[in-house]
């Protein structure tokens, strides 16, 4: 078991082409992901990376069974490229993009409300199941198996809590971002129940930041009864209201949203929060221990 | 990206808007003829990228253009200090003079996104003039919402229940459907992230005008919107912020003396609170991006080096994708480039970092390498002590 993905998914990356595209997919295919097509439009009937390229993704789950798929498009085409994706029937997809304007994804989750498709991202590392498949852009090698879901927010904070794990000697069941934009596909709370289904989980460490109320509903549900420790980690107490920290995502105002409210919500619900980032890692192994 | 209330006004006037008559006046002598040709007694507002300006004296009534003159000449090229602007204050270089109204009571209408249910929503309440977000704390019930289906879009009985919790009748009612629906529009249209009429003024003889109007755009619609892109008032940024994001740089200024320079976001953020948890104080937020390309890590440098608060630079660097052993050697290049005077503590992890680690040591530079990221912090906040103390 893992979560979403494993190393039967069929993968078919939109945007393969370009120069993120062909630098991750051959990344992904390097750790055995099975990418099996790219779609671009315009390219059908041509070959990359060995992959057969197409100009839809219906006409690539047509002829490759594809069940993932991972999106490089550039913002402006990417809530198109991910509703295409939905319509042509793919269960899961993962948008790397960043930049998407935010009324675009309000279309998005409308339509992929009406669907079966499930989104992680978009301005998402992605999500690895370390040994088995990746699809996404984190580094490979500073994973390894085990038992600890990770879930952030962010990319480099999520690999600097992945390699601290595993120099504790503790592995990843599956790493995954929700993605730094203020509307994303699957949220904390989506990605802790899964985690709490997975047999193979057994402790979650959550890195939360300033912005939104993803972590105050994360807080909500483990509150209510969480089979499993949580590690939390939240970024941003020194952080102004009203200004955009980097990812679109991240701002707050100084009423709702700011770090010390998550921290003390989380920490309420029973999450082992970690006030210093340099922690993680051996926090985890003292819960797990 | 934020604009000023004349801006926000001029384009709300576009979808259907009442806005007071009013002229934007950079001169005492302009102000005294904006007066003249408004006639009567006339609002001075000084136009900053801030709220709290009434509380502050940023808004004046007077009575004739003469004083209109003497106001408008205290106001401008003076900074207005604001529970928003912090204690520097804001420089006043722009007034706009509004015809004063008439008003009988102050409502409350405002746009916003709600990441939640990703959904436009239109926030009404009967109590204006306040800040919403602490209304809607400390008495919800006076705060209504409506939700805009992306599928229907915002509907007529919407704007009419709207309108009703605002306690309106009659012709009010009627122009409060347009106004509401106007707002919503505008949203839309401009890919806004805010619009806030606070107060939406009801005047004696039963009209709604916008007294106040705020605009925000989202940042990462703007390229749908060239002419919204124009409004810009660089005046109003900081000029390092908008030079780091020409370069590709996500910069945010704090009042700190430990810089940093981190790849990534929320790593960012997490070095900040860091030198915070080490007993320093953060000098900005600054994100190089996850690749670490030495454009980048040289216009890092450059901004921290031209920053005389900044007395230590921490570089946080996790090296995933990018190899340790090719960031040092973009640092070590930019850093000889730069010509780096104040200390500079350097802690990397990730793929190869002891070759990296290893090029930063041979390179006769004045860094400090550290193994980890909270003695790291603490150096960083030691050094900063050391070259002046907290300022």
């Amino acid at each position: 078991m893992s979560l979403l993905i494993d190393a039967a998914a069929r993968v078919v990356v939109q945007g393969m082409t370009g120069r993120e595209g062909t630098f991750h997919a051959q990344s992904m295919i390097e750790y055995g992901t099975n990418v099996r097509a790219g779609v671009t439009p315009g390219k059908g009937g041509t070959r990359h990376l060995d992959r057969p390229i197409f100009d839809t993704v219906a006409a690539a789950v047509r002829a490759e069974g594809v069940d993932v798929s991972i999106v490089f498009v550039p913002a402006k085409a990417a809530a198109d490229a991910v509703m295409e994706a939905a319509e042509a029937g793919i269960g899961l997809i993962v948008c790397i993009t960043e930049g998407i304007p935010a009324l675009d994804m309000v279309r998005v989750k409308a339509f992929l409300a009406e669907r079966p498709s499930r989104l992680v991202g978009p301005n998402t590392p992605g999500i690895i199941t370390p040994g088995r498949a990746k699809v996404g852009i984190m580094p490979g090698p500073i994973h390894k198996p085990g038992p600890v879901g990770v879930v952030s927010r962010s990319g480099t904070l999520t690999y600097e809590a992945v390699h601290q794990l595993t120099q504790s000697g503790l592995g990843q069941s599956t790493a995954l971002g929700i993605g730094g934009d203020p509307i994303v596909g699957l949220s904390f709370v989506d990605v802790l129940r899964m985690f709490e289904a997975d047999p193979e989980t057994r402790a979650v460490v959550l890195i939360g930041e300033i912005g939104g109320s993803g972590e105050e509903e994360a807080a909500a549900l483990i509150r209510g009864g969480f089979g499993k420790p949580v590690i939390g980690y939240i970024a941003g107490l020194t952080a102004p209201p009203g200004r955009r920290m980097g990812h679109a995502g991240a701002i707050m105002s100084a009423a709702q949203g700011t770090a010390a409210q998550k921290i003390e919500l989380l920490e309420a619900a029973g999450v082992r929060i970690v006030r210093s980032p340099a922690l993680i890692g051996r926090t985890a192994a003292a819960v797990l221990a | 990206m934020r604009i000023h209330e004349f801006q926000a006004k001029r384009i709300l006037a576009g979808f259907g808007i009442p806005v007071p008559r009013g002229e934007v006046v950079a001169t005492a002598a302009e102000a005294r003829a904006a007066a003249e040709s408004l006639g009567g007694p006339v609002v001075l507002k000084a136009q900053i990228h801030a709220g709290g300006r009434g509380k502050a004296g940023g808004i004046l009534k007077v009575e004739t253009p003469a004083e209109a003159a003497a106001a408008a000449s205290r106001l401008l090229g003076q900074p207005l200090v604001t529970s928003q602007t912090g204690p520097q204050g804001r420089l006043v270089r722009r007034l706009l003079v509004e015809e004063s109204l008439a008003v009988a009571r102050e409502l409350y209408a405002g746009v916003v996104l709600s990441r939640r249910e990703a959904r436009i929503v239109l926030l009404t309440s009967p109590r204006g003039g306040v800040d919403i977000e602490t209304l809607a704390l400390s008495e919800p019930d006076l705060v209504l919402r409506q939700e805009v289906s992306p599928a229907a879009g915002f509907l007529p009985f919407q704007a009419r229940s709207a309108a009703f919790g605002l306690g309106l009748a009659g012709p009010s009612l009627d122009q409060a459907v347009t106004v509401l629906a106007g707002l919503v529009r505008a949203f839309e249209a401009t890919d806004a992230s805010l619009v806030e009429i606070n107060p939406l003024a009801l005047t004696a003889v039963g009209a709604l005008v916008a007294a106040d109007a705020k605009m925000d755009f989202d940042d990462n619609g703007l390229f749908r919107h060239p002419d919204l892109r124009a409004l810009l008032d660089p005046g109003e940024e900081s000029a390092e912020e908008l030079e780091a994001s020409r370069a590709g740089l996500s910069f945010v200024r704090l009042d700190g003396d430990v810089g940093c320079m981190v790849n990534g976001a929320g790593l960012a953020m997490a070095t900040m609170d860091l030198i915070a948890l080490s007993g320093g104080r953060p000098a900005n937020f600054l994100d190089v991006g996850g690749g670490v390309s030495e454009d980048a890590v040289r216009q890092a440098f450059n901004i921290l080096s031209s920053d005389p608060g900044v007395r230590s630079a921490l570089v946080n660097i996790f090296g995933g994708i990018v190899r340790c052993d090719l960031v040092a050697q973009g640092i070590v290049r930019a850093a000889r480039d730069c010509g780096i005077h104040i200390p500079v503590i350097i802690r990397m992890e990730g793929t190869n970092v002891e070759l990296g680690r290893k090029i930063l040591a041979d390179s006769g530079l004045p860094f400090t390498s550290e193994p980890d990221m909270e003695t790291a912090a603490r150096e960083a906040v030691r050094q900063a002590r050391a070259a002046g103390g907290p300022r």
